[in-house]
């Protein structure tokens, strides 16, 4: 775990090699951005005629105040963790993956269509089959934008996007057309959605009339997984490394565009997995579409990149990270019930934290560097100038 | 007989796509403006949402679609001074915080419809403002000179960049620092300054393209541009960072978009169909990406921090 605290490059422009003996900044800037948002928050409540302090006490305690409540914040952080540990992955090989939704549409749908051509496999073969399915399907749509910057030169940020827009369009049309529940269109209603799925590939539930099932598990050993995979194993090495200092990597033998399209392939394997485990671990035990992303993913793809950035790029640190955030959604229906708060706040929130966290960098490396003026002034030129190119 | 009802649905389908257009056009526009000088917004959605909501809500209090506008490009330049703060002075990494400014906006336009607007009420559009004389013309008027005053206001701003990018000391300076920014700052352009003011006018233009859309719809809902600020975007690298290519990338959507609309209309291709051709703006975006990579070069300073003695 002596790695817990190296910084990606992407984010931390200078090498740091005191950061070990200074890691509680490390962790206390963050935090504090976070702290920063919501008392923002707080100002947001009470403009709004809510009473702050109880509305945050409603908020936590609806979240993390009862065995029920924390198994459906353990439900909602689900998403959040595995795409967030996708994240991390990907921004430590310095590529920004922003397509997070419709990877997770992706792996939706692959694995929606494997349980509705092979419904009668037992549960104990079907569920990995669906999760693998999942998987796949996020990975191809994450590697296709990998494979456009690695060997196009197409920026990861706009092609993620694009294909954002493809995969809801094609989950549409999917979903309206050959996919659809036959019962919705004898019906003549036609709401875009499949039938109930079989019931060999539901998620059992752990803990008897709560929501917590199998994917929470799941998505712990997932994300111990992307720890393991950057830490542990020559692939993550190659991967950091090519994140760290691509002309270096490339001298080292070590192939960038190859890299640079694994780290988005395992990104969207993850947020692939995460789609997988909405359908599947559902209530409806279908696959439903509003004609957006947001209606399926809950914005999972964009708060993944929150939680990751709180967690500074560490699967592991993602766990409690993507339960912070999973337990703001919860607490955001409890205080729309009880404050008639509208639960977007919590949207907005999480928008705000995004930009606090990543602003909290320059303040992060001030504070690491203050002491040793010359030198890190020194330092960080010649890093950044090569970082640049 | 057919063929003038033919004519009509052209001139109506070419006309609704230029309507189309504008907001595409005013973001974009906007979002080149401040690449140009060296800064990435992926912000535009949540800034477009945020002005957006501003118009609809001015509208409705005052019933006067011109304090919509108003309202909306002031929202999108006081976004555009934080976001000026964060980017220029905090350094943060522009492709994150952008998308916390896009969260931002998509929360904060929902919180505000719920609490404040609730259940949607249509807003009063603008009049079309009909060009005298020009109008008249046969075909050509109804199709070109019968917008409201945003689409003349938006398809006006084009050559207006184009000359101060390329004919003015201002266009240059912005050139230069998102090419060169230190080159530029030795000689005595101040890249804070420069940057800033280009971050506050484009945001501006992303609230006004909100505005626009808004009012010109009528109606206010949760997500109302539903991804047309990251197209916005897509729209800069397919018109290669020229205001002239950025007006034709937006018309092509325009144009693609009306054409579906008809087609659904008229019941042409099934609804399924029409799922497929939406797809395809984003399908022509990544392909002409692979080819601007190709062919253009981007700003070189594009998402790097300026440091001084960097």
């Amino acid at each position: 775990m002596g790695s817990l605290v190296v910084p990606s490059p992407f984010l931390f422009r200078f090498q740091v090699k005191t950061i070990k003996t200074k890691s509680f900044v490390g962790l206390l800037i963050p935090l504090c951005a976070v702290l920063l948002a919501l008392a923002l928050g707080a100002v947001m409540l009470l403009s709004l005629g809510a009473n702050p302090i109880s509305g945050y006490a409603t908020m936590f305690g609806a979240a993390f105040g009862s065995v029920e409540g924390f198994s459906e914040t353990a439900v909602k952080s689900i998403p959040l963790l595995l795409v967030g540990a996708g994240i991390c992955i990907a921004f430590r090989a310095n590529v920004i993956n922003i397509g997070g939704e419709g990877q997770m549409v992706m792996g939706a749908l692959l694995s929606t269509s494997v349980a509705l051509t092979f419904p009668s496999v037992p549960s104990l073969l079907l569920i990995p089959m669906v999760l693998l399915a999942g998987a796949i399907g996020g990975a191809f749509w994450g590697a296709i934008a990998g494979a456009l910057k690695a060997y196009f030169n197409v920026s990861e940020i706009l092609s993620t996007i694009m294909l954002n827009i493809v995969a809801v369009q094609f989950m549409n049309f999917l979903l309206r057309g050959v996919m659809i529940d036959p019962g919705e269109v004898a019906r003549g209603t036609g709401i875009p959605q499949t039938m109930r799925l079989t019931e060999n590939a539901d998620l059992p539930i752990l803990l008897e009339g709560m929501r917590m099932h199998l994917g929470v598990p799941i998505a712990l050993f997932v994300a111990f997984g992307a720890y393991i995979l950057l830490w542990r194993t020559a692939m993550g090495f190659r991967l950091r490394s090519v994140g760290y200092n691509p002309h270096a990597s490339r001298y080292a033998g070590i192939s960038v565009p190859k890299n640079v399209t694994a780290a988005l392939a395992f990104s969207g394997a993850m947020a692939g997995i995460a789609g997988a485990i909405l359908v599947f671990g559902s209530e409806s035990h279908r696959m439903v579409t509003d004609g957006g992303s947001t209606g399926f993913t809950g914005s999972a793809g964009f708060n993944g990149i929150v939680v990751a950035l709180l967690a500074g790029l560490h699967p592991l640190w993602s766990i409690p990270s993507a339960l912070l955030f999973g337990g703001m959604l919860v607490g955001a229906n409890a205080l729309q019930r009880a404050a008639q708060v509208p639960s977007a706040l919590i949207i907005a929130l999480n928008g705000l934290i995004v930009v606090f966290v990543v602003s909290s960098e320059y303040f992060k490396q001030r504070s690491l560097y203050a002491g040793q003026v010359d030198l890190a002034d020194d330092e960080s030129t010649e890093t950044e100038g090569e970082d640049n190119e | 007989m057919s063929d003038s009802f033919a004519v009509m649905i052209v001139v109506a389908t070419i006309a609704s796509g230029i309507r189309l257009a504008t907001p595409f056009l005013l973001a974009s526009l906007g979002e080149a403006l401040g690449q140009r000088s060296g800064v990435l917004n992926l912000g535009v959605d949540g800034v477009m949402l945020l002005g957006a909501f501003g118009a609809y809500y001015t509208v409705l209090q005052t019933s006067n679609p011109y304090y919509g506008l108003l309202v909306g490009i002031s929202i999108g330049l006081l976004i555009g001074l934080f976001y000026g703060f964060i980017t220029l002075n905090l350094r943060a990494e522009q492709g994150v915080s952008g998308i916390g400014i896009y969260l931002f906006g998509l929360g904060m336009s929902d919180l505000f419809f719920q609490k404040f607007v609730g259940t949607p009420r249509p807003i009063l559009p603008f009049m079309p403002l009909d060009i005298p004389v020009l109008s008249g013309l046969p075909v050509v008027g109804e199709m070109l000179f019968q917008h409201s005053i945003i689409v003349y206001i938006a398809f006006g701003l084009v050559p207006l960049m184009s000359f101060v990018l390329h004919r003015t000391t201002y266009g240059l300076n912005i050139r230069a620092i998102g090419e060169n920014p230190e080159a530029a700052d030795s000689l005595g352009v101040s890249v804070m300054a420069t940057r800033y003011s280009a971050i506050i006018i484009g945001n501006g233009l992303a609230g006004l393209a909100g505005a626009a859309l808004a009012i010109e719809l009528g109606i206010f809902q949760q997500n109302l541009t539903n991804a047309m600020g990251f197209i916005a975007i897509a729209l800069v690298y397919f018109g290669a960072w020229s205001p002239k290519g950025v007006m034709i990338g937006s018309l092509v959507f325009g144009m693609v978009q009306s054409i579906v609309l008809q087609c659904k209309t008229f019941g042409v291709i099934p609804r399924s169909a029409s799922d497929l051709a939406a797809m395809a703006p984003a399908v022509i975006t990544i392909l002409a990406l692979v080819i601007v990579a190709k062919r253009f070069k981007q700003p070189s300073a594009l998402t790097k921090p300026y440091v001084r003695g960097g």
